[in-house]
């Protein structure tokens, strides 16, 4: 049998369980993944990691009232003991007339094919994995003899199915999934610096498909190119000044923009962007959307974690905040209806979290956005968590480069970045054409006219 | 009034001397130099409690065994979720892999091991009924609103859950743990003119319900409540160097990233860590003493044993500012020829055990907690933590400050603006120019990730003056 139908059949029977031993909803999620991972250091193996897993979710609904479980044991007789157990727990909930599946008729119907799976991910062997890792390794040590070390050169594969049903009584069900795949190849090298200090870096390919990954020679090369550049980095004077982004570090910008516009924040009312929709949050420049449907890509699914079918959101457009990403409990929440944006994972119920979320590339080459720059910094790594979503105060460690004369110079480390989000993306004032879609959340280089940088 | 928990297989008896004897041999057919395994069953339940609605009650049982087998430096790793003879001895043989067709090696005689008790519960708090801890989210809750009637929302969540663990080695040693474990944690958002602003509270312990008799749901409540309205109206931050007051307490965060990680022997081993190749050197200012110490009772980072079968221990890492050791896993004593040192831990059966933390702690100093901000001309007082990170390579490390004031003239005065403050781990400790007599150990609630693996852990820091250290406010 197929591994999904294989899926889908347990958690059918789970959910029919659930229904049967009194609940008038059901809702199962059944995963199941194998991994290999393979790590190189020094030209040696270090790691060789195997595991197969399957874990299965449930989320019943009882006199209105909700329970969310999990499980990695699906032997018949233990699952069936689980579901009673589910169902009983429920007991101990209170009725939420919002906390309730979506309504009827609004489960995806047609469930695309995204492609989001090569069957030949698992056959990769372990020696295969570490050659490409030994390689790549290799590559990024033999760069330059100031590479002098190395964190290792890590492989991974993955490749899974889910499998989603809804039951209820009295109302349409929804039967779903879908497989995956993944791979990866990381190189991380050091250097030493005067003073005892390391200097890391690192570069990665990701795709799901075995044809789509870098060349691990030219991913181990620029794992090394960007080590050897931060040899030497030291602070700055403390002073205003513009800020560029490359992908890397813009990325972690936009993903905390993705947590103060998901519904959830917005009805815990934690989030500067309350009362925003369909004004201006960001400069003209800035077009951003959540798109779960594009083939291949990381964060694509073809369902969201309510059953109900995905699609493109347009988050931001012209720098205008459209919309919210909303599940159907904080969409009822806010009086709206769901966008499709539930994600779901094993263990907890549906909510909100972002697919291929994306910055549109603009016009820009990215050496023109360091065009006629006297003084600004150019950031390629951050460090921390220092994000307020309620006011919206950014503050974060970063290193880079500063950037004199119109291009990136000498290296820069061990200073802090700072301003409020609302004035950092209206003050993006150019933004670069160089789009890295290896992740879910993507953006290109982007600049921003302005923010504080503590240093010296 | 009880409930009873679920029978877990480790109870039972499932795994006894015989299987872990047929595992180790399987996994040591290859030619390994040791192995180890790992038995894990986990019982976990939340309660989230949110606009005054019971939002969700979950549970989870998660279940399995993680086999390793090490060959030189190089590490064989597989795992399997269902306690089945056949899904553990695939496991085994996949693990046994790593060493390449070498002749069987033998382990010891299994044998069980005795282990010290650092956090006896008389009744873990999965076992207490569920309407009880409902209960006091409710307390919290409504003490939360009635702080102020400008605290608008309001959650509260409570996390349980009970780890039992067999661990056997090819040394034969068979230890076996239960590991109860309790968080709480309030959240609210006040407002007022327009302006928001969140806070939070919380804490706890290897510890059942008496928790909460000695840190009241009402306690967390208020606080919460307190910190955003105390941030409410928070100035602009400065920005740039200057004189650090770090609270007692949660400040040891700065004391776990800048120092901390980089003592963890994985790291030295490889000589990846700027405090590689510097035991017996001056690292920190005399004034500092630096522990972790697995066995302070009940406490979120107490380990009776450590996730390769190793006694949670207390060890001095800096004395009087000089270097003393490194954190160990089994892969590291064995480099150092050192005995390990009871950190080798892991998030679960799915990991290979690392060198972590336990309760990473600063000892209390001379001075008296009012004259170290009497000292300080202008700067800023630290007193809460939303969380940091360290780059172990070049030292550099980070931490967010959700609480924080300016000190003017020797005085706390103003709230700032939550800001992110910089430095660097071997400047930032010879740089600790007072330190007070005041020593507090965080409540439970910080948990450490590392390689992508999550443990629980403590910090514990006297009030601590740092003579420079970049603050990143907006303000120049």
């Amino acid at each position: 049998m197929d591994l999904v139908e294989e899926l889908q059949g347990i958690a059918q029977k789970a959910a029919a369980w659930a229904v049967a031993a009194g609940a008038e909803a059901a809702e199962v999620v059944v995963g199941d993944g194998v991994e290999l991972t393979t790590k190189v250091r020094l030209g040696e193996p270090e790691l060789v990691q195997e595991a197969g897993s399957r874990a299965l979710g449930l989320r019943v609904f009882r006199d209105r009232r909700p329970a969310v479980t999990q499980t990695t044991d699906l032997s018949d007789d233990a699952l069936r003991r689980f579901v009673q157990e589910t169902v009983d727990l429920a007991k101990l909930s209170e009725p939420d007339e919002l906390n309730q599946l979506p309504p009827d008729g609004s489960f995806a119907t047609a469930i695309p094919d995204l492609d989001l799976f090569d069957e030949r991910v698992l056959a990769i062997t372990a020696a295969q994995g570490l050659a490409l890792a030994k390689e790549a390794e290799a590559a990024s040590r033999g760069f330059s003899p100031r590479i002098t070390n190395s964190e290792g050169a890590t492989f991974s594969r993955s490749s899974g199915a889910r499998a989603f049903a809804i039951e209820g009584r009295g109302r349409a069900g929804f039967l779903a999934g879908y497989r995956s795949s993944g791979l990866s190849l990381v190189v991380e090298p050091l250097a030493d610096d005067a003073g005892g200090k390391k200097r890391n870096g690192y570069w990665w390919t990701w795709s799901r498909f075995c044809d789509g990954l870098e060349p691990a020679a030219e991913v181990g090369r620029e794992a090394a190119r960007r080590v050897v550049a931060k040899l030497g980095a030291e602070k700055i004077p403390t002073a205003r000044m513009p800020v560029v982004f490359d992908p890397q570090a813009g990325r972690a910008l936009l993903g905390a923009l993705a947590g103060v516009i998901s519904g959830g924040a917005i009805y815990r009312r934690a989030s500067y962007l309350l009362d925003r929709e369909g004004t201006a949050i960001a400069s003209p420049l800035v077009n951003v959307a959540d798109d779960p449907l594009v083939p291949r890509a990381p964060g694509s699914r073809p369902y969201d974690g309510d059953g109900l079918p995905t699609r493109r959101n347009v988050v931001v457009e012209g720098g205008v905040l459209r919309t919210f990403l909303l599940d159907t409990y904080s969409a009822r929440k806010l009086g709206r209806s769901s966008n499709g944006c539930a994600g779901r994972g094993i263990g907890g119920g549906p909510h909100v979290t972002t697919s291929n979320f994306v910055l549109a590339p603009g016009a820009a080459k990215r050496e023109q956005l360091f065009a006629g720059l006297s003084r600004a910094l150019y950031v390629t790594d951050l460090m921390g968590f220092g994000f307020n979503a309620t006011t919206g105060d950014f503050s974060r460690g970063a290193a880079g480069f500063l950037v004199e004369n119109g291009a990136p110079g000498r290296p820069v480390s061990e200073v802090t970045i700072s301003a409020n989000f609302d004035a950092l993306w209206k003050s993006v004032d150019m933004v670069a054409d160089d789009l890295d879609a290896r992740s879910a959340t993507a953006c290109p280089s982007f600049r921003v006219s302005e923010m504080m940088v503590a240093g010296r | 009034m009880t409930q009873p928990l679920p029978a877990s297989p480790l109870a039972r008896g499932v795994v006894d001397a015989a299987l872990a004897r047929s595992l180790l041999e399987i996994a040591l057919s290859s030619g390994g130099d040791w192995a180890d395994l790992y038995f894990e069953y986990l019982t976990a339940a939340d309660f989230v409690l949110e606009d005054e609605k019971v939002k969700s009650v979950g549970r989870g049982i998660t279940c399995g065994l993680g086999v390793r087998v090490l060959k030189g430096d190089a590490t064989g790793y597989a795992y399997c979720e269902q306690l089945d003879p056949e899904a553990m001895r695939r496991a085994a043989r996949a693990a046994a892999q790593i060493a390449a067709a070498g002749a069987s090696q033998p382990h010891e005689a299994v044998r069980s091991i005795t282990l010290p008790d650092f956090y006896p519960v008389a009744q873990p708090s999965l076992a207490a009924i569920p309407d009880a801890k409902l209960e006091l989210l409710r307390r919290a809750d409504r003490a939360a609103r009635a702080a102020d009637p400008r605290i608008v929302k309001v959650s509260c969540s409570l996390a349980e859950s009970l780890k039992e663990v067999v661990i056997v080695g090819a040394d034969g040693r068979l230890a076996r743990d239960t590991q109860p474990m309790v968080r709480f944690s309030v959240g609210v958002v006040a407002e007022e003119d327009g302006k928001r602003q969140s806070g939070s509270s919380g804490g706890g312990g290897r510890k059942g319900m008496e928790y909460f008799t000695e840190h009241s749901p009402e306690w967390h409540g208020a606080e919460a409540a307190r910190v955003a309205l105390a941030m409410l109206h928070a100035a602009d931050a400065p920005a740039g160097e200057m004189e650090v007051v770090l609270g007692p307490g949660d400040s040891g965060i700065l004391l776990h990233e800048a120092i901390g990680h980089g003592l963890e022997a994985d790291f030295n081993r490889k000589q990846t860590s700027n405090y590689s190749g510097r035991v017996g050197q001056r690292v920190a200012s005399t004034l500092c003493t630096v522990v972790d110490d697995g066995t302070i009772g009940h406490t979120r980072g107490a380990i009776n044993v450590d996730d390769e079968g190793n006694e949670g221990r207390r060890n001095v890492l800096i004395q009087d500012g000089v270097l003393v050791d490194y954190m160990h896993d089994r892969l590291s004593a064995k480099h150092f020829r050192r005995t390990p040192s009871g950190n080798g831990r892991r998030e679960s059966f799915r990991c290979q055990p690392l060198p972590r933390m336990t309760n990473t702690l600063l000892g209390a100093g001379p001075h008296d907690p009012d004259e170290i901000v009497r000292s300080v001309k202008r700067g800023i007082y630290a007193r809460r933590f939303s969380g940091g990170q360290v780059n172990i390579n070049n030292g550099d490390f980070v931490f967010s400050l959700t609480e924080g004031y300016l000190i003017e003239d020797g005085r706390i005065t103003t709230p700032v603006k939550g800001v992110n403050l910089i430095g660097n781990g071997p400047d930032v400790l010879t740089k600790v120019t007072m330190l007070g007599r005041d020593f507090q150990l965080s409540d439970g609630m910080w948990t450490c990730g590392k390689d992508g693996q999550s443990v629980p852990v403590g910090v514990g820091t006297p009030t601590i003056k740092i003579a420079a250290m970049t603050v990143g406010g907006t303000k120049a």
